[in-house]
This record gives structure tokens, sequence and C-alpha cells, in this order.
């Protein structure tokens, strides 16, 4: 049945005009890019036929293999330290009385959303190379924490949402029914929670996995992740084979995102 | 054998209740106020009250009474700001909720939704440690008790709003606690559903023995459901009694005006008697007072003839109710009198008819003005 509204901008001038631009603009480059990855010849703009090889070069192709191991590798631990970070923070935040210095403990905790990237990537490289020299560790290590670091609030913004959206009386009625704080959490407040906590490490682990500034300064030499290598090798030959890996990575990326909606969605 | 509201109305005629064995709550000068300084508020004022074990007793008032304030200090949720409360003679004022031998149904259910009926149920007793087997059988013998057995293994929103109140009030029995908190746990039923679950609530009480602690604004519920009733406004109680005494014999304005439907009259004393606005003499039974007074005069205290002897006045409205109708009389002086006569047939009066009135003046009460 349809309401009358009041205000409906799509019965302004140019609503259709301006959509489809912003459509063309956001979604023509990344049409053309997955055109391109079956492209059969070896040019990233001339068409040579339908072809997969380039998924096939890409697929059998050593540092390709190395860098997406890595990426995953830096992606899970990140995202599960970030979201068990995050789900304390959200709790610290939601389940507790108003208090002094409330706004500067939200700022404290999304400053990764605010600060340049570029400032925080400097800053972990000078940071982390006097660790290396005093500690002599040039593992993983660095990246996990560093990815971990500006992954917590995109973490912690959706376990946020779901704990402010969550009924008190649950807890209040688990503790009356003696489970004590810390039953009450594992038994009321985290499976109730756990949607949030889920979409909260979806996203921590896309933010990992397409990552590049952070990533390009705090690496060690050999510790190249896939976005990484693949900027390493736009400054060489370009072939299609970027495209190929492009492509994959966007296609896991909107494999996560659709289940992060579906997720977030079922709440209430 | 007795039920234990009978077995406690004997021991409280013989006189024979002991602070020690037979009080299960006991709040001694509780008082809650929020925030500080200026914009302090004061939830709770000295209350104190004494609440027996076994019996069905029900704080009444309107919303903001402090009722829920203090029915949540008992639960252990709020930490009252002066005075203690004792539970069979321990002082529980400041122990955590899940420490008190004290269970609470809510007036929004709280049922975990990530929990069958029978996981809902069985909660409590999980958590203070008991076996599987335990759990199971106190599960099905609550849930026979409240008569959903056949729904152990849904989830509280594949229920209806009755069921779902019945599984709340499962999952708070099924600990078997010392005393039962109800928090307006009616409100959200239909009328009938709410009949239905008062005399549920009863049954339930006298079968399990428990102290139940009954939060409410409705004055019926309070009335048709409770062995005492302590009415509350403001942050303070106001009387403590059984039904009767509160209907009767309320204490002051507020009470009277409260429960029941309550005609008001400003009245002086003189001598023995009463003199109303009207210029007539009433005989109504005075401890003492002087000076002015006010009359509850309860509505079927009130009757209508048509002699016009003594008070007079014209009756202004006639609602019909049914088995009764409510005649609002405005009396010589301008005051109003409601008065509820058994509808009949033949001799029903009219409006614009000057009647006379009786007034049963040994049941009306004096309070001070």
């Amino acid at each position: 049945m349809a309401k009358p509204r009041v205000f409906d901008v799509t019965t302004l001038p140019g609503f259709t005009f301006i959509a489809i631009l912003a459509f063309v603009l956001l979604y023509a480059p990344i049409i053309t890019l997955v055109i391109y990855s079956f492209n059969g010849g070896d040019s990233v703009n001339q068409w040579g036929g339908f072809s997969l090889e380039w998924y096939a070069v890409a697929a059998k192709n050593e540092a390709v293999q190395d860098a997406t191991a890595r990426s995953l590798i830096i992606a899970v631990w990140a995202s599960v330290i970030s979201t068990t970070v995050a789900t304390m923070a959200a709790l610290g935040t939601t389940r507790r009385g108003k208090f002094t210095g409330q706004t500067m403990i939200y700022v404290i905790i999304n400053q990764p959303l605010m600060v340049p990237e570029i400032v925080t990537a400097v800053a972990l490289l000078i940071f982390f190379s006097s660790v290396k020299v005093a500690t002599g560790y040039t593992g993983l290590g660095y990246l996990i924490l560093a990815h971990s670091a500006f992954c917590i609030p995109f973490a912690y913004l959706p376990i946020k949402a779901r704990l402010e959206g969550m009924d008190t009386a649950m807890e209040t009625a688990a503790a009356d029914l003696y489970a004590t704080p810390w039953q009450t959490f594992r038994y009321v407040t985290l499976p109730l929670l756990l949607p949030g906590v889920i979409a909260g490490a979806m996203l921590a682990f896309i933010i990992s996995l397409d990552n590049v500034i952070i990533t390009e300064f705090v690496k060690s030499a050999g510790q190249d992740t896939l976005p990484t290598y693949m900027l390493g090798q736009l400054r060489r030959a370009l072939t299609p084979e970027v495209n190929a890996i492009s492509t994959a990575l966007l296609a896991l990326t909107v494999l996560i995102l659709t289940v992060f909606v579906f997720v977030t969605k079922k709440r209430d | 054998m007795l039920s234990a509201g009978a077995q406690r109305k004997l021991k409280a005629a013989a006189g024979e209740i002991d602070v020690n064995t037979d009080i299960a709550i006991d709040a001694r000068n509780v008082g809650k106020i929020y925030g500080a300084g200026a914009s302090a508020v004061t939830a709770l004022g000295d209350v104190s009250i004494s609440i027996e074990k076994g019996e069905f007793f029900t704080l009444l008032g309107p919303s903001g009474c402090g009722k829920t304030t203090l029915l949540r200090c008992i639960a252990g949720f709020e930490t009252p700001t002066s005075g203690s409360i004792h539970l069979s003679g321990t002082d529980i004022t400041y122990d955590p909720p899940y420490q008190r031998p004290v269970n609470t149904v809510f007036q929004s259910y709280a049922l975990f939704p990530h929990l069958t009926v029978a996981q809902n149920v069985g909660f409590g007793l999980k958590m203070r440690g008991a076996s599987a087997a335990d759990v199971a059988k106190a599960v099905d013998r609550v849930l026979a008790l409240v008569k959903l057995e056949d729904f152990a293994n849904r989830l509280p929103q594949q229920l209806s709003g009755g069921q779902q109140q019945r599984v709340a009030l499962a999952r708070a029995l099924a600990p078997e606690p010392q005393v039962l908190l109800l928090d307006e746990p009616l409100s959200a039923l239909d009328l009938k559903l709410r009949k239905e679950m008062q005399s549920e609530l009863k049954r339930l009480q006298s079968e399990t023995g428990i102290t139940f602690v009954f939060v409410t604004h409705d004055q019926e519920e309070a009335l048709t459901m409770s062995d005492r009733i302590g009415v509350m406004s403001a942050g303070a109680l106001l009387q403590v009694g059984t039904p009767h005494d509160i209907y009767d014999r309320p204490v002051n304005r507020f009470v009277a005006d409260f429960i029941g439907e309550t005609n008001f009259l400003d009245a002086t004393v003189e001598g023995n008697q009463v003199r109303i606005g009207t210029g007539d003499l009433l005989a109504v039974p005075l401890q003492g007072e002087t000076g002015a007074v006010t009359l509850a005069i309860r509505p079927e205290q009130v009757s209508v003839t048509s002699a016009q002897t003594g008070i007079s006045g014209k009756i202004t409205e006639a609602i019909y109710m049914g088995t009764d109708t409510h005649y609002t009389i405005t009396l010589k002086d301008g005051s109003p009198l409601v008065a509820r006569i058994q509808s009949k047939s033949s001799g029903a009066f009219d409006v614009g008819d000057t009647v006379g009135i009786a007034i049963d003046a040994q049941a009306v009460q004096v309070l001070k003005s």
C-alpha cells in the first residue's frame, strides 16, 4: 500500500540522472577490471578473447600463493584479537553507568578512524624499527599487532550497537536466577551478543585483508601481503594477472559482506 | 493440612507471630535517593515493613510511588541509601542479587530468547550447580504446575503472552525461592487472561507456600488477591493491613480515594456528632476528633429514598452499570455525593428528582482534614 509522502526526494529534478551517474562512477571501473580479468591477451585494456588463463597464472604463481597465505594469517589473527578487545571495550562502555570522560573514551577507541592512516603508518614504522633492534624479532607479529590496532573500531561499532539494543533486563534476570557476573556473561550476554561479535569480526577481517598503507610501512623484507604484492607488480609489467587477483579479492569481500548483512539483519 | 496462608492467619489471630522465625522480609527504615545535591530524587523515604512467611503481600500505589524501587531493593537490583533489609533474620542489604534466595517475575517477563522454555525454567538451578537430572526433574514438576508440559522445547517467542507469563512464573518458582517477587506481572495481559492469572497465582501461592510480594497499581487486583496490602504514595508506606482493613478503615484521604470509590464530605465535630455542609448532623463513630474533619463515605453506604426527610438533594447524574446504578446527588450546599443502588425495574429514580438520603453513619470513616 503506497503511503502519501509529504517529502519524497525521487520527485526532485535530476534525481534519476544523479543516481545513475553515481552508480556509473562507482561501478564502471570495477566492472571493467572484472571483465579484463578474463582477457585472453596480455593487455589490461585490449581485449584478446575470453580465457581463464590469468587465473591459472595467478594460482600457480608462488609469490601470489605466499602473499595470499600471509594475508589470511594476518587477517584471521587481527580479527580475533581486535574483536576480543572490541567486545571488552563495548562491554566496558555500555554495561555500566555514565561516567566522566565517556566521550573521551569513545574518541580514543575510534582514533584509527580519524587519524590519517599515513601518520599511523609512519609512527608504527619508527616505533617497530626500534623494537626490532631491541628484540631482534622480525616475524609477522608486527603486522598482526598493527592490523589488530586499526581493526578495533570496525569491530567495536557493530558490537556496541548490538549491546545498546539489548534489553538489560535479561542480565538482571540472570543475576536474579543465581548467575554470577561471569555466568551472566557466559550464558546470557555472550550468546545474545554473538551476531554483533560475528559481524564485527567479519568487518575487521575485510579491513585487514585489503590494507595497503600501514602494511607497506610495517612489513619487513619478504612479508608481502596480497595488496602490497599487487602494488609491487604495478610498478613492473601490468598483466591481467593483477585483474584476476583483484577480482578474486573482490569476490571474497562481497561474499563476507553479504554474510555480514544477513547476520546483522537477523537481530530481533 | 492447612495452607501456609491459613496457618499464618491462625497464628496472627492468636498473636503468635515470632519476629525471628515467622518474618520473611523485614525492611527497616529503607530509604533510596537517586542523584545528589539539588537534583536528588527521593524514591523511598524511611519505609519499614515486615512481610510474614507464606503470605501474599501486595505493595499497592500509583506509578512513581516507590513500590517497584522497594521490590528492587529486596531483589538486590538496587542498594538502599539508608536502612537495612533482612531475609529470615539475615541482613541481605548489600548481598548481590545472585546470592539472595529470592526470585523475581519481571513486568516484561525478561525470558531468555535464545533458550527453550525448559532451559529458561532450569536456568536458576543450573547456575546454582544442580545436576542435570535434578534440573530436569524440577523443570518437569514446575512446568506441570503452570500447565506448560507440552511447551518445554519451544522458544519463548513462539508462545502467546499468557504462556510467556507462565514461563516467567515457572522460571522464578523452579529454584524454590524463600520469597517470590512479582513486579506488575499481569499488566500486559488482557482483562480475561488477567482474571485467569489472578486465580492461578493464588493457587500457586497456596500450593507452594512461598511468600509472594506482589507489586501493582490496580486496587481491585490487590483487594482480591492479597492476604495483606501495603499502600504506598510518594515514597512512603501509608497503611498496611488486610484488604478489609484498608477498604473499611483507610487511615487517610489518599488511601480512601485510591482504594475503591469514595465520597468525601467536609464536616465539623459538634459534641459526639458531626455537622456537614448542609447543616445536617450525623452520628458517626468519633475517636476524640475535634474541629474540622473529612468524612469518607463509600457509595454503597448511601441509600436513596423518595421521602424527603433529613438530608436531601437532587439527582444530577444516573449511570446504569448492570447490577448497580450510580446516582450522583448534589446536596443543598452543592457538594456531590455518589450512591450505588441495586438496579430495580420499578422504583428507579431519574435525573432531576429531589430525593432523601440516608447514610450508614456507623460505617463512615472520619479522617483528619
